[in-house]
């Protein structure tokens, strides 16, 4: 009897742990699916023209999407600088004085606006700056952009402040270092690798947005020579030559598929090397 | 020299022209009428006593007396607590820290702390040290590195360290931690030391180290020690402050206190019949 129940119980755990693998391995095939896919696709159209030359007719041979990767890269810088500082000091506001009732509406505001699709950003851009300057610009599509990270980094920076025990703040404090100097000091240091991985994530999630750009940078065939002028991006190039008929554009396009993934994942590398905490145990 | 701890009835303004004629010793804190809430349930009652100058008094009592939330009274840690509300005085060197216009950061510079826990900030060894110097701008260049070494040295930590001071904090076993967090209050130079159970978390060994340590910082500096542990009252303390249900039962020399108890309570408390 008691022989038969262990049996019946190594088996229980055994088919558990192979559910939880095979969940792990399906859940695995999608996203080493597109990996495989984008390469195998993307690396074929890979040149150093791709990353110098502008876009050319689809008739003509060559010609590269320079000016969406330079695009991109200054979308992602704009959005940054209206999600960063907003979002962070957001995050640490929640954290450290958000229990009350102002906070509670901070946080369900926050949630609500990271679940608003993406195209009503655009649109919320378009008619506060486009309208207001007459003018497709990169600021418009940065704006939506860095408004689409607020949330995201806002909720990682609140959580991983809130991880950061509260004995080393009391030491802190107990050194007679005033709270604003504890909280930049030594709570955000050691909340530190929680909120650049936050700020990555939403990096990572605003790169590949096209439906905020659709109205906003508008995207264009010429370097980004002002803030002021509609810019290319990366998305918006992919979105235009995937559903174009035409071969050259379409292999360009798995391209800058490859480019905007690997960018992200060199970025996504490249920070947590930086922030990994030189002070773990 | 007439013990201090006969005559704590005395008023301290009396008790201030025999201080400095030298007929009694100097006292560092003064606690007058001392009563602290939490909400609506009172934790200490109508607390009267001096703590010596230089010298080590121990804060005795079982669990839940209000052992720490005494200490935290004594450099305002309690105010971190919304719901805490304080009465009373505590005089240090004679001026109330309740009072208007202390500066409750400056207090804390001279009242420095130690806790339960070690709890060193996830940095370098030396940043552990320097970053009370840095923040107050009491040090920089060779000035700090000599600085951090001294206050190493004062917690006798500096030759386990002084060849990975760039190492995590978070690396040193639980004594080293605990010295090391000695070491950051030290290095700020403050008058008066608190030592919250700092104890409670470390093996025999560890232990051993910082209740040597503690002894020896008893003779240049104030420290208020609270322990549940009635050996390490007995080893550690000049003086010694029995509490109860958050009164003050019985308070004087250590001695006194363990040999020849005054109140039946603080007796039964030593003998082991409660608490």
């Amino acid at each position: 009897m008691m022989i038969k129940r262990i049996t019946v119980r190594r088996i229980v755990d055994k088919l558990v742990a192979s559910l939880a693998l095979l969940s792990v391995i399906i859940a695995i095939i999608p996203l080493a699916g597109v990996i495989i896919f984008v390469t195998s696709k993307g690396l074929p159209a890979i040149n150093l023209e791709i990353f110098t030359s502008l876009p050319r007719p689809p008739d003509e041979i060559g010609g590269g999407i320079g000016n969406a990767i330079q695009g991109t890269l200054i979308l992602i810088g704009l959005a940054s600088m209206v999600g960063l500082p907003i979002g962070v000091l957001s995050g640490i506001y929640l954290a450290e004085y958000g229990n009350n009732r102002f906070g509670s509406l901070v946080r369900f505001i926050a949630d609500t606006l990271s679940g608003v699709p993406s195209i009503i950003m655009g649109l919320f851009a378009y008619v506060v700056v486009v309208l207001a300057t007459r003018s497709f610009s990169a600021i418009s599509g940065g704006i939506a952009l860095g408004i689409m990270m607020i949330p995201v980094i806002t909720r990682t920076t609140e959580e991983s402040i809130k991880l950061v025990p509260n004995t080393i703040r009391e030491a802190s404090m107990a050194l007679g270092v005033r709270r604003w100097k504890t909280i930049v000091l030594i709570v955000v240091s050691a909340a530190r690798s929680g909120i650049i991985t936050g700020i990555m994530l939403s990096i990572a999630r605003i790169a590949g947005e096209t439906a905020p750009l659709l109205f906003t940078a508008f995207g264009s065939d010429l370097w980004a020579t002002g803030l002021n002028q509609p810019i290319s991006a990366l998305p918006l190039v992919i979105y235009r030559y995937a559903i174009s008929p035409y071969a050259s554009w379409q292999a360009q396009a798995w391209g800058a598929a490859f480019i905007l993934v690997s960018m992200v994942l060199i970025l996504n590398i490249g920070v947590r090397l930086i922030a990994r905490g030189k002070y773990r145990r | 020299m007439i013990d201090r701890a006969s005559l704590y009835d005395m008023k301290i303004e009396d008790l201030q022209p025999l201080e400095e004629a030298g007929v009694v010793e100097k006292e560092k804190i003064r606690i007058r009428g001392l009563n602290v809430w939490f909400s609506k349930k009172q934790v200490l009652q109508d607390l009267n006593f001096g703590i010596m100058n230089n010298s080590i008094t121990a804060i005795m009592g079982p669990s839940g007396c209000g052992k720490t939330t005494f200490i935290r009274a004594l450099n305002r840690m309690n105010d971190l607590i919304d719901t805490c509300r304080t009465k009373g005085e505590v005089l240090l060197d004679g001026v109330n820290i309740y009072g208007n216009g202390v500066d409750v950061f400056e207090l804390r510079k001279r009242v420095g702390m130690v806790f339960q826990k070690p709890n060193p900030f996830p940095k370098s060894i030396f940043e552990n040290v320097a970053f009370g110097l840095r923040v107050h701008n009491m040090a920089n260049g060779q000035r700090l590195k000599e600085e951090v070494e001294q206050a190493l040295r004062e917690a006798v930590l500096w030759d386990e360290v002084k060849d990975r001071l760039n190492e995590s904090a978070l690396r040193l076993s639980g004594g080293q931690q605990q010295r090391l967090c000695i070491a950051r209050a030290l290095a700020v130079k403050p008058e008066v030391i608190l030592f919250d159970e700092p104890c409670s978390a470390l093996d025999p060994t560890a232990t051993a180290k910082v209740e040597d340590l503690i002894r020896r910082l008893g003779e240049n500096y104030t420290v208020v020690i609270v322990t549940h542990n009635m050996q390490q009252a007995a080893r550690v303390s000049d003086m010694t402050a029995f509490l109860y249900l958050g009164k003050l039962v019985e308070y004087g020399s250590t001695r006194d206190i363990f040999t020849n108890p005054r109140n039946e309570l603080t007796e039964k408390y030593i003998t082991g019949r409660f608490g």
